[in-house]
């Protein structure tokens, strides 16, 4: 690990201007994601700022009726939150189908959105990766790929984003709350904080160098069959290869997100117009220009097969 | 003949490979070596408890509380598997829960209350869970066993708290501590030498119903 200098930040605005006259300066919450990179050094930082004291680990409810959660509230208590597992079903399902109960208690909300992908090339530092290092080229296009994107993705990386959580927040039409060095705040929809790779897959997120995550607000609850549907090589503690988020009305319409496809949470308008017709037809609407490599393409089945798993769960 | 410290790469890097195939099924991708440190050590003051007793550290901002633990606190009862986050052999309970204390700072539990195996319970009076650790022969080579009694008594705590699992059918009615649930509750401890039904036999007698 390189050597970095330590410090505990106890406001938020403080946080973010720590963060902000230094680019080699990151936040740490849970760590459980960046200790991770910092030992592998593929994340090198020479300033840690710690945001555990912030005092962002409650979750409100809102006057419109809906929830604001901090950014520092773990996995674990977001999952057991009784609101949550009564009027956010989907967003409790994907958090326990995500790591282990060790990990969930560590997590944090901001963490795992902003956790990095799990493409086992970014991890072999022996290895081109363009996420990695910009300009090297991408080692999954010719190599083993059968875990990653097979929509949304570019010439210069097809990596996915591996939270759970992020993709039932995307369905819930969750957005983020920030603060920045100069203490103004800002939000931003989560279908708006992760970058399309493009030709810049380093370039991961929207947030400016030292914009803090203080919250994720959900919008007031809207009821429908709940449903996290997860696909993966176990039956527990392992990354999706794809899952699905579903929050399906009484009269078969609702909304859909994907997960272990793609870049980022992928939801589809078009998708979600077809939902009445079947999978068969949102898979087809959902996947259109889908570029999957011979190792994944496994994933379009799949998909279709998955979301026709969770209509009928929704159903039932 | 391979010398000791061959020997002893051997076995880490094993546990490194079976322990990035618990998050990475398709190639064991951080099956590497960690690279050299780089850079000067910069020193931090730390205190906290563990097993009751407190501790000041000033201590490298690198090192994890699994390797304060071991190497500064001579408490090798936490043990070092693969040391991603992946196996829980490092499990360990601060403030009342089990994580993995190799993927945290000792510099970021300034005042926490940290329980070890060590703390659970001692060779004359075991620990209700290492007693029927012993019974059910929840273990072979004993390397992942702290870390399995330590989440296993935690996990406990939480279901006693009513937090819900993957494979919780309801997630507005009580929990129950089935032997599903304890199998899902306890998947982020691998135990390579396979003892898992011995392990949950022991757990079952300890707190779960049959189910
Ligand atoms: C073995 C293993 C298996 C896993 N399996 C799954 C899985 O199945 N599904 C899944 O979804 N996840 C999984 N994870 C990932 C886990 O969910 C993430 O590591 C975790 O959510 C990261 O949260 P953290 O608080 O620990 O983040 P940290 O590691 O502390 O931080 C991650 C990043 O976020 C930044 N950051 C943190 N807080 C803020 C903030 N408030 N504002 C701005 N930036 C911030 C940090 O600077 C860092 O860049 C797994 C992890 C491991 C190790
Ligand atoms: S897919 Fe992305 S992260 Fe993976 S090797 Fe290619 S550039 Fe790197």
């Amino acid at each position: 690990m390189r050597a970095f200098t330590y410090e505990r930040a106890n406001s938020p605005a403080a946080a973010a201007a720590a963060a902000a006259g230094n680019p080699e300066a990151k936040f740490i919450a849970g760590g459980t994601n960046l200790l991770d990179l910092m030992k592998l050094q593929i994340e090198t930082p020479s300033h840690l700022i710690d945001v555990n004291g912030l005092k962002l680990d409650t979750i409100e409810t809102t006057d419109d009726g809906g929830l604001r959660i901090g950014a520092l509230v773990r996995n674990t208590a977001l999952a057991a939150d009784a609101r949550v597992r009564r009027d956010y079903g989907v967003l409790s399902r994907a958090l326990l189908a995500g790591a282990s109960a060790q990990l969930r208690n560590r997590a944090t909300t901001a963490g795992n959105l902003l956790q990095r992908t799990r493409c086992p090339y970014f991890y072999d530092t022996a290895q081109p990766c363009n996420k990695r290092e910009p300009g090297s080229g991408c080692s999954a296009l010719g190599g083993f790929s059968r875990q990653l994107g097979v929509i949304g993705v570019s010439e210069a990386c097809i990596a996915t984003h591996p939270s759970d959580m992020a993709v039932a927040m995307r369905a819930l039409d969750g957005t983020v709350e920030t603060v920045k060095a100069d203490a103004t705040t800002r939000t931003i929809p989560l279908a708006e904080l992760h970058r399309a790779p493009g030709t810049t897959p380093h370039l991961e997120t929207t947030l400016a160098q030292g914009e803090l995550i203080t919250a994720v607000r959900l919008p007031r609850p809207i009821g429908g069959r709940q449903i996290y549907r997860k696909v993966r090589d176990r039956a527990s503690y392992a990354f999706a290869l794809v899952s699905v988020a579903a929050v399906i009305q009484r009269d078969g319409s609702g909304r859909i997100a994907l997960g272990g496809i793609a870049p980022r949470p992928w939801r589809s308008e078009a998708a979600e117009a077809e939902l009445r017709r079947g999978a068969k037809a949102a898979a087809a609407a959902l996947l259109e220009g889908a570029r999957p490599t011979r190792e994944n393409a496994f994933k379009l089945p799949l998909v279709e097969r998955t979301l026709s798993a969770v209509l009928s769960e929704a159903r039932a | 003949m391979p010398n000791p410290s061959e020997l002893a790469l051997n076995r880490r890097d094993l546990m490194v490979v079976a322990g990035a195939c618990a998050a990475l099924p398709a190639m064991g991708a951080s099956a590497h070596a960690q690279p050299a440190p780089v850079g000067a050590p910069v020193l931090h003051d730390v205190s906290f408890e563990v097993n009751g007793r407190r501790h000041a550290l000033s201590i490298d901002t690198r090192t994890t509380l699994l390797d304060a633990l071991r190497e500064h606190l001579h408490l090798t009862g936490t043990k070092k598997g693969c040391d991603h986050g992946q196996c829980g052999a490092c499990t360990v309970i601060v403030d009342g829960q089990r994580i993995n204390s190799c993927l945290t700072l000792a510099v970021m539990h300034q005042n926490a209350s940290v329980t070890t195996i060590e703390g659970l319970g001692t060779a004359d009076k075991l620990h209700p869970m290492q007693a029927a650790f012993v019974r059910h022969d929840g273990f072979q080579c004993g390397y992942c066993t702290p870390g399995q009694i330590c989440s296993g008594v935690a996990m406990f705590d939480e279901i006693r708290a009513g937090i819900p699992s993957h494979v919780t059918a309801d997630l507005t009615a009580a929990v129950v501590a089935s032997e599903t649930e304890i199998r899902e509750r306890m998947s982020g401890n691998i135990c390579r030498c396979g003892a898992y039904s011995n392990i949950v036999e022991a757990m079952v007698e300890i707190g779960g119903r049959q189910g």
